[in-house]
């Protein structure tokens, strides 16, 4: 009686249990994977931030906080404007092709009103923030230099619309966050469309 | 069952004690003794460099130690995390020793582990029979950084915070998923209190409950093969009529008092790091993590601690997000197949020719010096160097199937040599 095992029954059995345990466990696994994605406060607190930049003069930049990012927000003078794209054969993507900005800043200034620049201050290699650099030809960053960002961390540069140049670490172009004007002045960043 | 019993009773025969015989009856302490300490026969002529991963596992235990102590006043939240750390430097008792002790244990823990891979290149222990033995012992070396990856943003210092930026991106480089996997892993949109959270539950239960389990199978599977000797010559192939190996003797009290003699030295260098240069001029504690976190604001200068420069500067040689990260996983990825790039008929480098000398020698000066590179600004010629090394580095792993078979090898003696 013993001996008279159905091996082709006792292997179904094995890898029948075999498959449904593991479906089991795959199921299992799915609360706790999705335990690391961002709860529902950190999703709230991700939301939109208000700026009014009203008072901001030509050449100056304000910083905010969003996302725990830092946002820039540099009203470019006309002087600034005429550097933008002076060098466009030594950028990596002068045109923007990149998908590093939303439709309405993809244009020749990456911006919605052509003097304020809206993007996201962290570098594109690793996440460190560009410092801002808009003197022209320092001494450090050589004669050719026409103002814009330089990250201490591993050396990237980008332009004053911050366009990356060639030969540097930073693989995209600093990053334009969904952004809209609510009035002339204030500008809502984390929301370009429906309320905030 | 019964006879089972009896043979554990006749193992203990001659033993006094009536407690460790009612012991041996519930639990093999007996033949597990014998088995991994008393009569685990290691070869007679093994060298200093055979200390190292006896002094791995004092620094495994120290670290375990001190840890949990240190769990007792510090707090996973990023509100509290620094000043956390200040308290226990200043008001809780004796506390900055358990935090120095700490803090250089994580670094002396890559030097002994560093050396101790360094003897296994020199002395071909990853050849067969112990292919699986290296290949453990990468999957430890992997849980280690990881447990100092997540260990080092606790303090929540700028370099705390900046490096885990660095090193938590990487992931986002992977097309597609990259960025929605570094969101999983930073449960925020950026690196906050959550993920602060969640590394301080890795750092302290997940990676050492693994990194604990893996130095268990690790040792049983160091003594199932046996351990490899700077002759390279297999022990187990001679024994004597008893069956024990001629050129073995048993690991206590052989090695175990060689092993103390380790630990005495290693303990008076420890404290002098300790009680002396806690922050290694910057290189075991950085500058830059005595200034709390602050998102808004990149330090001049990002460099990981000294262990992880190698790999950082292969990570910066490439001018290509992607491929930087893919090399520099690859450094690290690239040791696991040692044992099937190595075609060398002998494991030792003492036997072997110029070929196999000059490759170890190249890489150990490229892996020092990329350490070194690592630690400097990615700028003109540091690049280029760190660019050279890389190449050199890789070399040493691609053109071993060649060096190693056309490499002249010396005939290895039928029994080891008579060394210290």
């Amino acid at each position: 009686m013993s001996d008279d095992v159905d091996l082709s029954r006792r292997h179904f059995l094995g890898v029948a249990t075999a498959v449904t345990g593991g479906v089991g466990a795959v199921f299992a696994a799915v609360p706790f994977l999705a335990s690391w994605q961002p709860s529902a406060r950190a999703q709230a607190l991700g939301a939109p931030v208000e700026v009014d930049i009203g008072k901001l003069e030509p050449g100056a930049m304000v910083k905010v906080e969003w996302r725990g990012k830092p946002v820039w927000l540099l009203r470019r003078s006309d002087d600034m404007l005429d550097r933008v794209g002076k060098f466009a054969d030594q950028l990596r993507d002068p045109d923007s092709e990149q998908p590093q900005q939303p439709d309405y800043a993809k244009n020749e200034f990456r911006s919605i009103k052509p003097e304020v620049l809206v993007v996201v201050g962290s570098c594109t290699h690793l996440g460190c923030s560009p410092i801002e650099r808009f003197d022209v030809a320092p001494a450090d960053l050589g004669p050719d230099w026409e103002g814009g960002f330089y990250c201490p961390c591993h050396g990237s540069t980008f332009d004053l619309a911050g366009r990356v140049y060639k030969g540097v670490p930073a693989p995209l172009n600093l990053a334009v966050p969904p952004h809209r004007y609510l009035s002339d002045s204030v500008v809502l960043i984390g929301a370009d469309s429906g309320v905030a | 069952m019964s006879s089972s019993a009896q043979d554990t009773g006749s193992a203990v025969a001659g033993r006094q004690g009536g407690f460790y015989a009612w012991i041996n009856k519930r639990f093999p302490l007996d033949r597990m003794l014998k088995e991994h300490v008393t009569e685990y026969y290691a070869p007679k002529n093994l060298n200093w460099w055979y200390v190292f991963g006896f002094l791995s596992m004092l620094v495994l235990v120290i670290q375990l130690v001190t840890g949990i102590f240190l769990t007792m006043s510090y707090k996973p939240s990023a509100t509290e995390a620094f000043a956390s750390v200040e308290y226990i430097m200043r008001d809780v008792e004796w506390g900055w020793l358990l935090r120095y002790m700490h803090s250089t244990g994580a670094s002396l823990f890559f030097v002994v582990v560093y050396i101790h891979m360094f003897r296994a290149l020199m002395y071909g222990s990853y050849k067969s029979p112990r292919e699986l033995l290296w290949v453990i012992g990468m999957f430890i070396y992997l849980a280690l950084a990881a447990e100092a990856f997540f260990g080092y943003l606790l303090p929540w210092g700028q370099m705390s915070y900046w490096g885990a930026q660095v090193i938590v991106s990487l992931a986002g480089a992977i097309p597609l998923v990259g960025e929605s996997l570094v969101e999983w892993v930073r449960g925020d949109f950026f690196i906050s209190d959550i993920t602060l959270n969640r590394f301080f539950a890795l750092h302290v239960i997940a990676v050492p409950l693994i990194l604990v389990g893996l130095v268990v199978v690790h040792i049983l599977a160091l003594h199932e093969v046996g351990s490899n000797n700077p002759d390279g010559v297999e022990i187990k192939e001679k024994k004597g009529p008893d069956g024990k190996p001629l050129d073995g003797v048993p690991f206590h009290p052989y090695d175990t008092a060689k092993d103390l003699i380790a630990m005495i030295v290693f303990l008076i260098v420890f404290s002098a790091i300790v009680f002396f240069a806690p922050e290694m001029g910057g290189y075991f504690l950085e500058h830059a993590n005595f200034e709390p976190a602050d998102p808004l604001k990149t330090p001049e200068h990002i460099a990981p601690v000294w262990y992880f420069t190698p790999f950082y500067a292969v990570l910066r040689a490439v001018p290509d997000k992607l491929g930087g990260v893919i090399l520099m996983g690859g450094a690290m990825l690239v040791l696991f197949f040692l044992p099937w790039l190595d075609r060398s008929p002998v494991k030792s480098l003492r036997y072997r020719g110029w070929m196999s000398k000059t490759a170890l020698a190249a890489f150990v000066v490229s892996f020092i010096a990329l350490g070194y590179l690592g630690t400097q600004p990615a700028t003109g010629a540091y690049t280029v160097a760190a660019r050279v090394f890389t190449v050199i580095y890789f070399a040493y792993f691609v053109l071993m199937p060649f060096y190693t078979k056309y490499d002249e090898v010396k005939p290895v003696p039928e029994r080891v040599s008579h060394h210290g």
